[in-house]
């Protein structure tokens, strides 16, 4: 067994004094699918952002193949520079809730633009590939429409061809599916789903608990500033041991029929 | 009754052509300079930096709220006096109007940069571009279409603020306007003259201008 792909070691982030979490170990090894669920304001999404670095952690260390990334300052707190932030970044894509297409290119271009920008692909090439990652999501034909003419669920599927291009080695998933219609989830999970079943290593937050149950290896639940409860999604969603966790499951299931 | 006579005027029209010539060659180095430096003012000004944003800010600020003319004459008659350079009527038009017109556009710029929303910056990072690529690729294409029409405005404003460097004897319109207008004993024909090459350029610049913000709104979109 080689290393993990990703580690997280005593992360914290508080926001102007106010603690969102601390102490978070995490390891995720390949292969792993893991549904992070918690109360509104439990720091989901801030977790992943810290992973990426769009937030900079207070403290404690990420570590991705084994390598930690930053380097320690005298104040403990470790200092990224831009060089060491786009190596991670390329590593680890991102998924974002509003999909955050750059709508003065084209769906291809937006797929192609890290590959001829930050890789350096030449832009036949980088087009072939946009091109690929859209057929995978199922919207090769949108390519030359610009976003503004996709649906909500399009856009998110553009989003994740995107991610793809760049080959990273985990996806992050903030609530991919929370700002669509209703009748556009599907078309969204089933991508992530194809995902899963090719193996990738992810980490999704969601709010569609029967997703997370059916698609995640792990279930991590956040509440009290931490990890309160975490193991196989039978564990934690079929038998939750501890309160919070209960209730929240509680909760989601109130209007279950 | 007046009696009004545009012949002695036009016949020394060359005179005039020549002046409108001028000032258009001012006012398009001093909108290409103008660019580049409020460009760099900018993004300096937006410099987490303070060494950068602290001088930058001083800058827009001392040239936004001196009077243009003030600024000219201290170029013009000033400067020569710290560094012993040759001060021509253009090169200190074209270093006011460069300077000045860029501590506005700075502020068009940092406007249009900031209203671009937070996921874009975003979804740049998380693919792994720097700063400058983000910069570069993502924020400033989208930023300058929103800023478009201001930066128009402003350019529009540029070109009739370039009618000051009569006064430190640049052969610009309104100087040879003068020259002529004492000539001929003609003022009103060639200020009427005047103030209608005015009205004609600018109107046809507005006017291509509304066209390229037409196109831009069809390519892609303004704003989202
Ligand atoms: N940039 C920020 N500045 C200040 N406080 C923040 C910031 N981002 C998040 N917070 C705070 O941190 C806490 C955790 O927020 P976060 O967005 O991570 O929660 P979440 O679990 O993703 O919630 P939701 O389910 O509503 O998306 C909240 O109290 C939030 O107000
Ligand atoms: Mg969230």
């Amino acid at each position: 067994m080689s290393s993990p792909i990703l580690q997280l070691n005593g992360l914290a982030k508080s926001f102007g004094g106010i603690e969102v979490f601390r102490n978070i170990d995490l390891e995720v090894n390949a292969g792993d699918r893991i549904a992070i669920l918690g109360a509104s304001g439990s720091g989901k999404s801030t977790l992943l952002r810290c992973v990426n670095v769009l937030e900079t952690p207070n403290s404690g260390e990420i570590a991705v193949d084994g390598k930690t990334v930053g380097s320690k300052q005298r104040s403990g707190a470790l200092k990224y520079t831009e060089r060491e932030l786009c190596t991670l970044r390329q590593k680890v894509g991102m998924v974002f809730q509003q999909f955050n297409l750059f709508p003065h290119m084209t769906v291809a271009n937006n797929v192609a633009e890290g590959l001829k920008v930050v890789k350096g692909i030449a832009s036949d090439k980088a087009r072939g590939r946009a091109v690929s990652e859209l057929q995978r999501v199922g919207l090769a034909e949108k390519a030359d429409e610009f976003p503004s003419r996709l649906s909500g669920g399009q856009k998110q599927r553009v989003a994740i061809a995107r991610a793809l291009a760049m080959d990273p080695e985990i996806l992050l998933f903030d609530e991919p599916t929370s700002a669509l219609d209703p009748a556009l989830v599907g078309e969204v999970l089933s991508v992530i789903e194809q995902l899963a079943n090719e193996g990738r290593t992810m980490l999704l937050v969601t709010h569609e608990i029967g997703f997370a149950y059916h698609m995640a290896t792990r279930i991590v639940f956040l509440a009290e500033g931490g990890i309160y409860e975490t193991g196989t999604p039978d564990d934690v969603l079929k038998n939750p041991k501890r309160p919070l966790t209960q209730q929240f499951l509680a909760d989601h299931q109130r209007f279950h029929f | 009754m007046y009696n009004w006579d545009f012949l002695p005027v036009l016949s020394e029209s060359g005179l005039l052509l020549a002046g409108f010539r001028n000032t258009l060659i001012l006012t398009a180095t001093a909108l290409t300079g103008g660019l580049a430096v409020g460009l760099l003012l900018a993004l300096a000004r937006l410099s987490h930096r303070r060494l950068l944003s602290l001088p930058a800010g001083i800058v827009i600020e001392v040239f936004r709220t001196t009077p243009p003319l003030v600024q000219l004459f201290w170029f013009y008659f000033g400067l020569p006096i710290i560094l012993s350079v040759e001060m021509t009527p253009f090169l200190a038009a074209a270093l006011t109007f460069t300077i000045q017109s860029g501590a506005f556009f700075a502020e068009i710029f940092r406007a249009g940069i900031v209203s671009i929303e937070k996921g874009q910056w975003e979804a740049a990072r998380v693919i792994g571009m720097t700063h400058s690529q983000l910069m570069r690729r993502i924020i400033l294409p989208q930023a300058v279409k929103r800023m478009f029409p201001s930066m128009m405005e402003r350019s529009i404003e540029l070109m009739k603020t370039t009618t000051l460097v009569a006064t430190v004897s640049y052969a610009d319109l309104l100087y040879e306007a003068n020259e002529l207008a004492q000539k001929t004993f003609r003022p009103l024909e060639v200020y009427t003259v005047v103030a209608l090459i005015y009205f004609i350029s600018i109107t046809f610049i507005s006017f291509l201008a509304a066209r390229l913000e037409g196109r831009f709104a069809r390519s892609g979109e303004m704003t989202r």
